[in-house]
């Protein structure tokens, strides 16, 4: 695929990164602009947590808070690596 | 009172002090009696950018602080009878700009016949930008069509939201328009370049008008002449469409659309 995209210039733009890129952020900060700061806290001791019985690095959580029209969604994403401790 | 226009951007060199001083220029030429304010104390170009630099006396702290009167501190443009040009302190510390301070000088313009007064904002989002967005009843938003500067669109959107005194009193929202500057009509077409729609999608603000990225810009600033003075030139057209539109004239978009260049153009080159 990336040989054939090489040759034919099927090449993502980068207008169409920048866009992608900035609606994220955009979209992140404007929902961000109250979030509790508790975040950070809460992803450190949920992986001091998880690694007492996983084997999980700080970069394998990721904890997000998303708005929804009036409901708030507080995600927990926990990548388990293959091979339990 | 009278109508206050802040320009504002978050990121700076994208185009504020440009456009208030086409913007300003244009609503006077016009007919309506305007005034334009540096709002970056400290850092003060609109001078320069009017042409006007070696005739500041006092400026608008001076003003606000009770040295002198507005009579005394407001400049006459060179070129338009009816716009008068208030200078920020070159010296000073931000602080001295204090809300009541700017309140007073917005309702004494209102009482000498002042129509509109455009604030030139500075960059970031400290005291002076605040200050220069508290008023407010419009805000153009300068973006260039550029990650960064999107961004701290959004942001100054954010603030105008919250801190300026409509929506502080419950009022009216400040009535915010997109003013897409720097562009490049063939950047876009090549896929380098954010279009108008996409900064427009991403901002969700009505568009007010593109300018596009030229050369006049440079030339203009090196005069001291407001660049919608500027003959046979696109940005200035844009400029006064810009204006037409704000006056709720209907102004078909320009300059937007790449066209590439004919064979004889290619060939004997030229713009």
């Amino acid at each position: 695929m990336s040989l054939l995209s090489y040759f034919f210039g099927t090449k993502q733009k980068t207008a169409s990164m920048a866009k992608e890129r900035l609606s994220l952020i955009i979209a992140h900060e404007r929902g961000g602009n109250r979030a509790p700061d508790f975040l950070p806290a809460l992803q450190r001791e949920l992986i001091e947590v998880i690694s007492k019985y996983v084997n999980v690095g700080i970069d394998d959580i990721k904890v997000q808070l998303e708005k929804q029209d009036n409901c708030e969604i507080l995600e927990v994403n926990i990548t388990l690596p293959e091979q339990p401790k | 009172m009278a109508r206050v226009i802040v320009v504002t951007s978050g990121k700076g060199g994208v185009g504020k002090t440009t456009t208030s001083a086409s913007i300003s220029t244009g609503l006077a030429l016009r007919g309506f009696k305007t005034a334009v304010i540096d709002f970056d104390v400290g850092l003060r170009n609109l001078d320069l950018i009017m042409g006007c630099e070696r005739r500041v006396v006092y400026d608008l702290i001076n003003v606000v602080n009770g040295e002198a009167n507005l009579n005394q501190a407001l400049i006459k443009d060179k070129h338009c009878d009816n716009l008068f040009v208030l200078p920020a302190s070159q010296t000073r510390d931000k602080d001295a700009l204090t809300e009541e301070g700017v309140e007073k000088v917005l309702k004494d313009l209102t009482h000498m016949g002042f129509e509109y007064v455009v604030c030139d904002s500075p960059a970031g989002i400290e005291r002076g930008a605040v200050m220069a967005l508290t008023f407010a009843d419009d805000a153009f938003i300068v973006t260039n069509p550029e990650v960064s500067s999107v961004r701290d669109s959004d942001r100054i959107l954010g603030i105008l939201q919250s801190k300026s005194r409509r929506a502080i009193e419950g009022r009216e929202p400040v009535k915010e328009h997109l003013l897409v500057s720097r562009y490049s009509p063939k950047r876009v077409e090549d896929g380098e370049m954010l279009s108008y729609k996409d900064v427009q999608e991403l901002l969700r603000i009505p568009l007010i008008g593109v300018i596009p990225e030229s050369d006049d810009v440079l030339q203009a600033s090196n005069q001291g002449t407001p660049a919608i003075h500027l003959k046979d030139s696109d940005v200035a057209t844009a400029y006064q469409d810009v204006v037409a539109r704000f006056l709720e004239e209907e102004r078909p978009l320009r300059f937007v659309n790449y066209e590439k260049p004919g064979l004889l153009k290619r060939l004997f080159g030229g713009k």
